[in-house]
């Protein structure tokens, strides 16, 4: 009995201790209907929203879930709109965009937005369209003892070097295919691109208009490097996304990968693998390539939207909830889920490849109205080239072709 | 029946037809004629956590007034139905042009996503179709022959791999034949070649979903020709045995003949079926090696962030034509054969 009142008088206090920060919720019994995906850090800011607001509002939803870019148009078009907000990466902010479907936040982050780092809120033409809250990019990971044990000192810094290594760990029959990337068709093919054409000083269409401009020396040496990468990758790498690398490198089957950070966490934790593979990881900036100093990598954030077609006053609350979770509170308890870009954010192993790369200058991926169409383009043309089927001067140029026909039918070439 | 009632009596399905099968066709072969409004760009400076570009961003109010005035875009014609996406015209003249032999010029051809799904998906509608005719008439005959007492556990389990989903089903093969996986995983073993692996090459992905196509749609061919053997005439089979027909004989002058309805029916269905191939593609992780119609159509409409709803509908309106094409011999066969009947 003595023993439970204590424990209740504990639970009080502690209740009473969070509540001294009570979160200001803006206008009450309002609708709060959050839609995300599903991951981690998502989980732990939307969660924060509803345990600090839910009380607040009259209406209090979260519907996280897998490809939600390919319904957020939708959902966000009728008005009022099914969501009062989508929570975003650089790409799907510019779908979202692209239709004017989100809202200007400027007046919201002035009354609710105090603790909130200016870096944090992204500026499109002046007005604040969302408030990110984690970041993201490739980067490289390595086995150490392998490395060592084939004789490779240090971790590699160039593509050069990873080829090097890789040449050592094959020739010393440790293992045939030692690097692993996310080489799905689709997609992923396309983001790799990104990453070594930037890397090699590559833009992907000409200055302020939507002409391509992949088809260039950059694209060639882009090309290049990523060949002499995939000598030595696993042989099904054309159907492996981020749940198969990752399956590889937690098995023990890669020794060097560049994988996405936001995997970081996973690899490292107790589960899934055994611990000479977690112990010998070491998560470090993306590789340069071709003598340049930009990482191949493209620098990602997720951040939170308000919907344009719902009442002033939904669109208030839903914003004061949401950022009212983006404390350093939040990080501390969930520091290893995400790189977070909230202010006070140590960066710790899981963390320590995506802030390297970052660091080193990669670029941020592009938030250009026909990105999707050009990424597309990337991702189902090339294929040819890395099955050996076609030379790199005729994929590029078949893209460029692909990118013409979607960009003239979607009204960005006439 | 007289035409009246027979009027009142298909009024229900066929209003429903009109609205949810003749209508949704109208309406996107309308949508294939037309494309987006000119975008109206910006440059305009974007800042982030990773400091400031100058980037080019639409101007929605501009664009969204442009798609006030004509709500369903620009007038495009046909033009979408000839573009490299789909049939390319300007692109097989130029590959006509330039091409110095035959085989540069069905290089250039395949060069074109469009003529490659259609090579992909033609071949695996001619070989699975028959081949699923061959087995599913062979099975069905087997199981025939069995002593009553085993027919049910043989029909139960020959029906298996069409109960198992589609996508499941492939799943769990593409795990097996994975690098990594029990099947994958052997055959390098066996063959002592670490680069062996059926998902990095094109011919033998091909022959994994075929094989697949042939074992998941079997049962389909198999239940339907097992319902048609009980309705074969005794008297027939015994008169057959009576002037000395050896069992091949009996199965190739009498069965069969029997059966042909049916098989027109299987073979109409298949044929449609296959050449709208899909989810194996998805499953295996197949779009390197194979890609469909239907791949495009998703990929217009998902991958494209903002649907390409023009090139999706163009695609599906070709798909519904090449149907038509493959269906019109069968169809014409069937007719003959009513008529032949009536007269």
């Amino acid at each position: 009995m003595f023993l439970k009142k204590v424990a209740l008088a504990g639970a009080v206090a502690g209740l009473m201790g969070s509540a001294a920060f009570a979160a200001d919720c803006g206008p009450s019994g309002k609708s709060v209907r959050i839609l995300g995906s599903d991951f981690p850090a998502i989980q732990a800011v939307a969660g924060a929203a509803e345990a600090n607001c839910a009380a607040n509002a009259g209406e209090f939803t979260i519907n996280l879930r897998d490809n939600t870019r390919d319904m957020m148009n939708q959902a966000l078009t009728p008005n009022p709109a099914e969501y009062t907000s989508v929570i975003v990466a650089n790409s799907t902010l510019t779908q979202l965009m692209n239709d004017g479907l989100v809202r200007p936040l400027d007046e919201y982050v002035a009354k609710y937005g105090q603790h909130l780092k200016p870096s944090q809120l992204i500026t499109i033409g002046g007005k604040v369209m969302a408030v990110a809250f984690m970041a993201n990019s490739q980067h490289l990971y390595s086995r150490t003892d392998i490395l060592g044990q084939a004789g490779v000192e240090g971790i590699p810094a160039t593509v050069e070097e990873i080829v090097a290594a890789a040449e050592k760990i094959r020739a010393a029959g440790i293992m045939e295919h030692p690097i692993v990337m996310n080489m799905k068709v689709g997609w992923n093919v396309g983001e790799i691109f990104n990453l070594f054409f930037f890397a090699n000083g590559g833009e992907l269409f000409k200055p302020g208009s939507a002409e391509p401009n992949v088809n260039s020396p950059e694209g060639i040496a882009a090309l290049g490097t990523i060949k002499s990468l995939l000598e030595y990758a696993h042989p099904d790498h054309l159907s492996h996304a981020s749940n198969e690398t990752q399956g590889l490198w937690e098995a023990g089957k890669a020794a060097m990968a560049i994988m996405w950070g936001s995997r970081g966490g996973a690899v490292l934790d107790d589960e899934g693998s055994s611990d000479e593979v977690t112990s010998n990881t070491v998560l470090s900036a993306a590789p340069t390539a071709g003598g340049g100093s930009t990482p191949a990598a493209t620098l990602w954030w997720d951040g939170v939207t308000v919907a344009k077609n719902i009442p002033d006053e939904d669109a208030e609350a839903t914003f004061a909830a949401l950022v009212s979770g983006l404390t350093p509170d939040l990080m501390e308890e969930h520091n290893d889920k995400a790189i977070w870009l909230i202010e006070g954010f140590q960066a710790g192993p899981a963390a320590a490849g995506v802030s390297a790369t970052a660091a080193a200058g990669a670029k941020p991926y592009p938030m250009i109205p026909f990105i999707n169409l050009m990424h597309n383009a990337l991702g189902s043309e090339l294929v040819d080239f890395y099955k050996g089927d076609e030379s790199a001067e005729d994929a590029l140029a078949d893209v460029e072709a692909a990118y013409r026909t979607s960009a003239k039918e979607a009204g960005f070439l006439q | 029946m007289k035409h009246r009632t027979f009027f009142w009596f298909i009024l229900p399905t066929l209003s429903a037809m009109i609205l949810f099968i003749a209508l949704p066709i109208v309406s996107v072969f309308i949508q294939s004629l037309f494309v987006q409004h000119e975008q109206v760009l910006v440059v305009s400076e974007s800042c982030g956590p990773f400091g400031c570009v100058e980037e080019t961003q639409v101007d929605t109010e501009a664009t969204a007034k442009l798609r006030e005035e004509q709500p369903l875009g620009q007038f495009n014609g046909l033009a979408t139905y000839f573009d490299r996406s789909h049939l390319a015209s300007a692109e097989i003249a130029e590959v006509w042009h330039t091409s110095t032999g035959l085989s540069s010029f069905i290089d250039g051809i395949m060069d074109l996503k469009f003529y490659k799904a259609l090579v992909f998906t033609l071949t695996y509608t001619f070989v699975v179709t028959p081949l699923v005719l061959i087995f599913g008439l062979a099975v069905a005959v087997g199981v025939n022959n069995l002593p009553k007492a085993f027919r049910g556990v043989a029909i139960f389990i020959s029906l298996l791999p069409f109960l198992v989903a589609t996508i499941v089903g492939s799943m769990i093969l593409s795990w097996m034949v994975d690098g990594e996986g029990i099947i994958g995983a052997t055959l390098q073993n066996i063959f002592n070649d670490p680069s062996l692996s059926i998902k990095a090459s094109t011919p033998l992905m091909w022959i994994m979903l075929m094989v697949y196509g042939v074992w998941h749609t079997l049962p389909f061919a198999f239940i339907t020709f097992y319902a048609g053997l009980q309705t074969v005439p005794q008297d027939t089979l015994e008169a057959a045995r009576v002037d000395g027909a050896n069992k091949w004989q009996t199965m190739i002058s009498v069965v069969v003949p029997h059966l042909m309805p049916l098989v027109s029916f299987v073979t109409l269905m298949l044929l449609m079926d296959n050449f709208r191939v899909f989810e194996p593609l998805v499953s295996f992780q197949a779009e390197a090696h194979a890609q469909s119609l239907s791949t495009f159509i998703v990929s217009d409409l998902r991958e494209a962030g903002n649907p390409l709803y023009a090139s999706a509908s163009a695609t599906s309106m070709l798909t519904i034509l090449g149907v038509v094409i493959l269906l019109t011999p069968v169809l014409i066969r069937t007719w003959r054969d009513f008529n032949a009947k009536v007269h």
